[in-house]
């Protein structure tokens, strides 16, 4: 009759289903001439095709990151298909164009894309594998001036804005992973707020991977003018499969003066199974640069599903009182690792940043929170206050924190809290005392720990994230 | 209802209780008294199935199940109710969130409908205001920040809530000011009826003259050691613990 916290029963992943399509799927391998075939699939202009062979060639002359926490084979780059499309009609005009597997597909997912039955207020950009199927609500958005969709389809219908900002925040260069993407990246989405606009809609993109052997390299670029505001939340899942997947992602976010960009996140890929077989590896680099004044970015992520997380959404406050925040909910269950974080780049004065972590491991999960807050020396007056807790179910689960420090202005305001709890026994036992089963009452606590970052969700979003973190807690407790 | 026979517990292979019994009829109150580490709190836990207690001999039935079975949340489904003498504390979980996720567990279990928001809503009003517990409490996160009094008070207003046929009450009166304690006494007292019983763990002769027991039990170095009426309170107030 003893609870065991640390048995780990099987449980169903329920978006690890495949969509039979006919796709067009790139062979194998990297090297010049698949960056020039994703390029002319996507009718791009000569400089795009140049900045990815640019990015490409630093890329060839840098070595994979290993500072991380992670523990994961060598990715041979080669085994590795950079493009899958489905065949059907590439960019559906109406509804009627889309296959209507691939439609099904977003059902399925919870995701219809017909606007009437869509959450209200929502506007969704689809990425399958390579490419954007469908945008929502494109025509409502642009009344107020709001350019959403694919940023394929910006490279041509926006040339200058891709042109201008493209890079801006993170350089092609960057970092390992960042170079492979600007390589070789195929889809996500675009956003551009003019000046004054509140956006009137939640947009958001739900990425899906379903070809085999294909990597996922998603950039996606939020521009917000002046005085504008934007709430922006991605989703993603994948089906199950045995063998590992690579997602690399960039993500860059641009704040003018007064601008507010709220960016949500829900990563629910494929984590894979007990044994730590499959799942996804998910290498992304997410940036905002808060340019103007009194500029504000947000990052809220809930992250539960991938093999391996990498990713450290970040802030550079350049706008005098800018604003960064970064708000996390980070689980591993089963072999799953994260090192995950966040970086807040203190350059204007009287910029301030909150960071507020809270990593749950359970199974044999790793979780490590790796943060960087750095204040520059003309940071006058600048303020951070970051809280770091951690959650272990069992003990077979690790937790850790590398939290580092760069401090060049005396006047900066500091406050660095962290925490690491088991999930209580006399928790468990009074919530069962009442009646709740054991994986209840695991999920109770768990969202009540989580409470602080949830709150920062969308609404409709929040309910479902902790419906996701009940799930992926199941078989934590037997 | 209940019968626990010649139980013994160990913690650590330390022996807490060493051949406890007590039997307990429907409507009755049965109160526990004795000095501090003698195994009552220990005894109300093994009730309610804590795992960190090893049961090393005994039985115990309650409605002629063996208790000893049953996983706690059933127990708490079967009905039995313990008022912590710790109320535990957990951060973010709204007190009403626990307590109607509680109900309908146990609701559920009876193969009863769950009780709707505004169901729950218009009868955790009415309990409230019979205990003088502020809407306020119910939204914050359970028990953290509470003072010792709003964390007894808010067990009882469970227990009103949940309705168990066997409620047993660890030292629901430390720390409360005489107010508090009658509240707590009347949140009680109008729950008892021939269906339901009580055990009422305490130190202190005082509740009993709120909640007056039927029999009134000593506990000392793991075992009852004298049994009697509700006058044998009144005695050990005077004389204290010294003569076991
Ligand atoms: N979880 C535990 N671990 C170790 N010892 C315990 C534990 N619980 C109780 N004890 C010991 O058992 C004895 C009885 O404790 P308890 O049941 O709390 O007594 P009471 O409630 O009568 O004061 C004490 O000596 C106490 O230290
Ligand atoms: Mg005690």
């Amino acid at each position: 009759m003893s609870v065991d916290l640390e048995k780990l029963a099987q449980e169903e992943y329920k978006y690890g289903f495949v969509t039979d399509v006919e796709q067009e799927i790139a062979p194998k391998g990297l090297n010049e001439d698949t960056i020039r075939m994703i390029s002319s699939k996507k009718n791009e202009p000569q400089w795009l095709l140049e900045w990815r062979l640019g990015a490409y060639d630093r890329w060839k002359k840098m070595k994979e990151p290993r500072w991380a926490f992670l523990r994961y084979p060598k990715i041979d780059f080669n085994e590795i298909s950079y493009y899958a499309a489905p065949k059907s009609n590439p960019r559906p005009k109406s509804l009627d164009e889309i296959d209507p597997e691939i439609k099904e597909t977003y059902d399925k997912l919870g995701i219809p894309l017909e606007e009437q039955k869509m959450l209200a207020g929502v506007a969704v950009d689809a990425v399958f594998d390579s490419v954007s199927v469908f945008t929502t609500f494109k025509e409502k958005l642009a009344e107020e001036g709001v350019i959403f969709c694919s940023i394929s389809e910006a490279v041509e219908e926006h040339p200058d804005l891709i042109r201008k900002y493209l890079g801006s925040v993170v350089p092609r260069g960057d970092n390992f992973y960042a170079a492979l993407n600007s390589a070789v990246f195929t889809d996500g989405s675009f956003v551009y707020v003019p000046k004054g606009v509140r956006c009137p809609m939640e947009l958001s993109t739900y990425f899906r991977i379903n070809a085999e052997n294909t990597g996922q390299f998603e950039r996606t670029l939020i521009i917000a003018d002046e005085g504008s505001y934007v709430s922006y939340l991605e989703g993603c899942t994948a089906p199950q499969r045995d063998e590992n997947q690579l997602h690399a992602a960039v993500v860059e976010l641009i704040a003018h003066d007064d601008a507010t960009i709220k960016y949500s996140t829900i990563q629910n890929w494929y984590p894979g199974d007990k044994q730590g077989k499959g799942g996804i590896y998910n290498f992304v680099t997410k940036r905002g640069r808060c340019l103007g004044r009194s500029s504000r970015i947000s990052w809220t992520q809930v992250e539960t599903g991938s093999a391996i997380t990498w990713k450290y959404p970040s802030c550079v406050l350049e706008g005098d009182d800018s604003v960064g925040e970064f708000y996390s909910v980070a689980l591993t269950n089963r072999r799953q690792q994260a090192d995950t974080g966040t970086k807040m780049v203190h350059v204007g004065k009287n910029t301030s940043s909150t960071i507020i972590s809270k990593g749950i491991s359970a199974g044999e999960g790793q979780n490590i929170y790796r943060g960087l807050v750095e204040i520059g020396k003309n940071a006058e007056k600048a303020r951070n206050y970051t809280q770091c807790d951690s959650m272990l179910i069992g003990d077979r689960c690790g937790a850790h924190t590398f939290p580092y420090i760069e401090v060049k202005n005396s006047t900066a305001h500091m406050e660095h809290e962290a925490s690491t709890s088991k999930i209580g026994e006399d928790q468990m036992f009074y919530c069962r005392q009442r009646g709740l089963s054991a994986e209840d009452a695991v999920s109770l606590i768990v969202n009540g720990f989580c409470k602080e970052v949830f709150k920062e969700l969308p609404f409709e979003f929040a309910v479902e994230a902790e419906k996701l973190l009940s799930v992926s807690l199941e078989g934590s407790v037997g | 209802m209940l019968e626990v026979k010649d139980l013994h517990v160990q913690v650590d292979d330390k022996a807490i209780l060493k051949g406890m019994n007590i039997t307990v009829e429907p409507g009755e109150v049965h109160s526990i008294m004795g000095p501090n580490g003698s195994g009552k709190s220990t005894l109300a836990q093994v009730l309610a199935g804590r795992e960190t207690y090893d049961v090393t001999g005994g039985e115990i039935t309650f409605h002629g199940k063996d208790l000893l079975d049953l996983e706690p949340e059933e127990r708490a489904c079967e009905g039995i109710f313990l008022a912590f003498q710790y109320p535990v504390e957990i951060p973010g979980v709204a007190n009403t969130y626990l307590l109607r996720e509680a109900l309908n567990a146990k609701r559920e279990y009876r193969e009863e409908k769950p009780l709707k928001h505004i169901e729950f809503a218009k009868l955790a009003r009415e309990k409230m205001k019979v205990l003088g517990i502020d809407e306020d409490l119910l939204k914050r996160s359970v028990n953290a920040g509470f003072s010792g009094g709003e964390k007894k008070r808010n067990e009882i207003f469970q227990m009103q809530i949940l309705e168990p046929s066997l409620a047993v009450l660890d030292e629901t009166d430390s720390g409360l000011d005489i107010d508090a304690l009658k509240i707590v006494a009347d949140g009680v007292n109008s729950m008892r009826d021939s269906g339901r019983s009580f055990i009422v763990i305490t130190h202190y002769q005082r509740l009993l003259n709120y909640i007056v027991p039927d029999y009134v039990h000593v506990m000392v170095d793991g075992k009852i050691v004298r049994s009697g009426g509700k006058e044998l309170a009144q005695e050990l107030e005077e004389k204290g613990y010294a003569e076991f």
